[in-house]
């Protein structure tokens, strides 16, 4: 467990001890902050035309403002993820401290584990900024926190999903660019999987639909927690995390 | 104490390390000597844990490297070819992190002062690792491999791209070790190993061409002795007068030099002609300027049993050819 800590601190501290975590987070916070502003800018012109025509029922603001925010928030996920795994791997694979790492006594788990921990810690502080706009819906309106704390669980969730991937894929190469760029494509993939599902006939849609990440996201912007959904995501992880440890281990025999 | 026994690593048809067996007894240096590619990094990577061998077995500290692999770990230390660094972290914090995952749990910060003192690096404390230079880098390398007061050594080319005084200082440190560490050095300086190590093992091709001290492989090699004569006199009788001295196996003459010619000459083995030698000089009224037995250096020996190896291999080479 220390020595998963250790791996940890150290990731996470990797990406402060240079400019790669302020970037992420600030520009993470940036994008973030134009959504809210856009969405904001929307439900006010909303509410305006609503309650000319006479007094009415107020509009949700978690329906109608906090989950498509979240909903947007994973695009940014999309494009800034294979920028956090691409190095994970790739990078102690060019410098050779991945040779400090094998030869210290520790488990191939407490490495990928750390690293993992290390990645959704900085994923963690890049939500955590973003929870300043949630803390201004609070002063101004009065959003239940219910659905907002499930989002967030879900931002989370699949984050983790897509960082297993991300660093499984990073494990495959010692380019960066090239880990960059094709994890790029397979968060891409699983995005827009299900976009084809209404041609494919009633079993490979379910299928398909299983597959897409965002398709799980939906309900957990929505405020429900939905075991069905957490299993996937947390399957994901399992998965990416699994495939990780075999390849370090194939790694190793081929030398 | 590290026992290599039979170890293989195959990569598909490639045979980078090819049966090698060897022993380091507790508190000896032994010095990994062969040409790059000769499969020292190969082995040194297999004794550290780093890869896993295809067959025989690696045996450190009394744990056997790939069925006790933490145990091994844990009393191992290993600077790899390229010191281990992250650029991104200070000299202390670096060392603080290998502290911590290569097991110790107390005292970190002692450990970590200690050993920096001793590498000389304290006064770098608080440098980023990136913007070291090549020696320094080299000697947080060593830091990082001594930080858990290890067992054994494993250390590749410990002293490359240091500069001269440097690498003083690196290999006094290396002997200040032995004694309560067991240490492998990698190296293609020879020097280094007659200074630094009790025994030598040169490697060529993956295979194990010798094993044994450095003053031992110089003598063993050294067979018959060659003595180096220098003369003003005219170079082809001179030559004739050296063939005709009881004892001498050859005479080959080189460099000639104005008037002076130097000859070496070929003795039988355990004959000792330097007196007759000089002798048929000076009689003939001839200057003797030069006369000295040559010492076949590490070099030469380094050489001679590589090139032998490789006068063989052709045919070994085809064979192997033809199977694949």
């Amino acid at each position: 467990m220390r020595n998963l800590l250790a791996i940890a601190g150290k990731e996470l501290r990797g990406y402060f001890a240079s400019p790669i975590g302020y970037v992420l987070v600030g520009f993470y916070a940036l994008l973030f902050g134009w959504f809210f502003y856009t969405l904001v800018a929307f439900f006010e012109r909303q509410s305006m035309q609503m309650s000319a025509g006479g007094p009415g029922s107020a509009m949700n603001v978690n329906q109608m403002l906090v989950a498509p925010l979240l909903m947007n928030a994973t695009v940014i996920m999309l494009l800034v993820f294979p920028l956090i795994t691409m190095r994970t791997y790739a990078e102690e694979k060019r410098s050779g401290t991945i040779e400090l790492l094998l030869t210290s006594p520790l488990t191939d788990w407490q490495i990928i584990l750390g690293k993992f921990l290390g990645a959704l810690g900085l994923y963690a502080v890049m939500l955590a900024v973003t929870l300043v706009h949630v803390a201004i819906l609070f002063v101004f309106g009065t959003p239940e926190w219910k659905p907002i704390a499930t989002g967030y669980l879900g931002l989370l969730l699949m984050g983790g999903s897509f960082l297993s991937l991300g660093l499984f894929i990073s494990s495959l190469t010692k380019n960066q660019i090239v880990a960059g760029m094709i994890t790029f494509s397979v968060f891409l993939l699983l995005w827009v999987i299900n976009w084809v599902s209404t041609f494919v006939g009633p079993t490979m849609q379910t299928v398909l639909n299983y597959l897409s990440i965002t398709e799980h996201f939906d309900d957990f912007a929505k405020g429900i927690i939905d075991t069905k959904h957490v299993v996937y995501y947390l399957s994901f992880i399992a998965a990416g995390l699994f495939l990780t440890m075999k390849s370090v281990d194939s790694e190793r025999w081929r030398g | 104490m590290i026992e290599v026994d039979h170890l293989s690593k195959r990569y598909g048809p490639f045979t980078a390390v090819d049966d090698i067996s060897f022993r380091v007894e507790s508190g000896q240096i032994l010095g990994f000597l062969g040409p790059n590619g000769a499969g020292k990094t190969t082995t040194m990577r297999i004794i550290t844990g780093y890869m896993p061998a295809t067959s025989g077995r690696a045996i450190v500290a009394g744990y056997d490297v790939f069925e006790q692999p933490l145990e091994a770990k844990r009393r191992t230390g290993y600077l790899p070819e390229t010191p281990p660094l992250y650029p991104d972290m200070t000299v202390r914090e670096y060392l603080t992190f290998v502290a911590k995952i290569k097991g110790i749990r107390s005292h970190v910060k002692d450990r970590v002062d200690e050993v920096m003192k001793r590498t000389w690096v304290a006064d770098m404390g608080d440098r980023h690792c990136g913007k070291l230079s090549k020696g320094y880098k080299q000697r947080v390398g060593l830091a990082q491999a001594i930080i858990h007061n290890p067992d054994v050594l494993v250390l590749d080319e410990p002293t490359a791209g240091l500069d001269p005084k440097q690498i003083i200082e690196t290999r006094q440190l290396i002997r200040e070790l032995a004694g309560t560490h067991t240490i492998i050095i990698s190296t293609h300086i020879l020097p280094e190993v007659s200074q630094t190590c009790q025994r030598v093992v040169i490697i060529n091709k993956g295979r194990v061409v010798a094993v044994d001290s450095p003053e031992n492989l110089t003598s063993r090699l050294q067979g018959a002795a060659t003595i180096l004569v220098q003369s003003d006199g005219p170079a082809a009788d001179v030559q004739g007068a050296l063939q005709h001295v009881p004892g001498v196996t050859r005479v080959t003459r080189s460099e000639p030099q104005g008037t002076v010619a130097s000859f070496e000459v070929d003795t039988e083995k355990g004959v000792d002609v330097r007196r007759e030698l000089a002798s048929a000089v000076v009689a003939r009224g001839w200057g003797l300027l030069e006369l000295r037995p040559m010492r076949m250096s590490l070099e030469d020996i380094f050489l001679s049993v590589i090139t032998d190896e490789s006068t063989e291999a052709p045919a070994a080479n085809t064979e192997e050819v033809a199977n694949a």
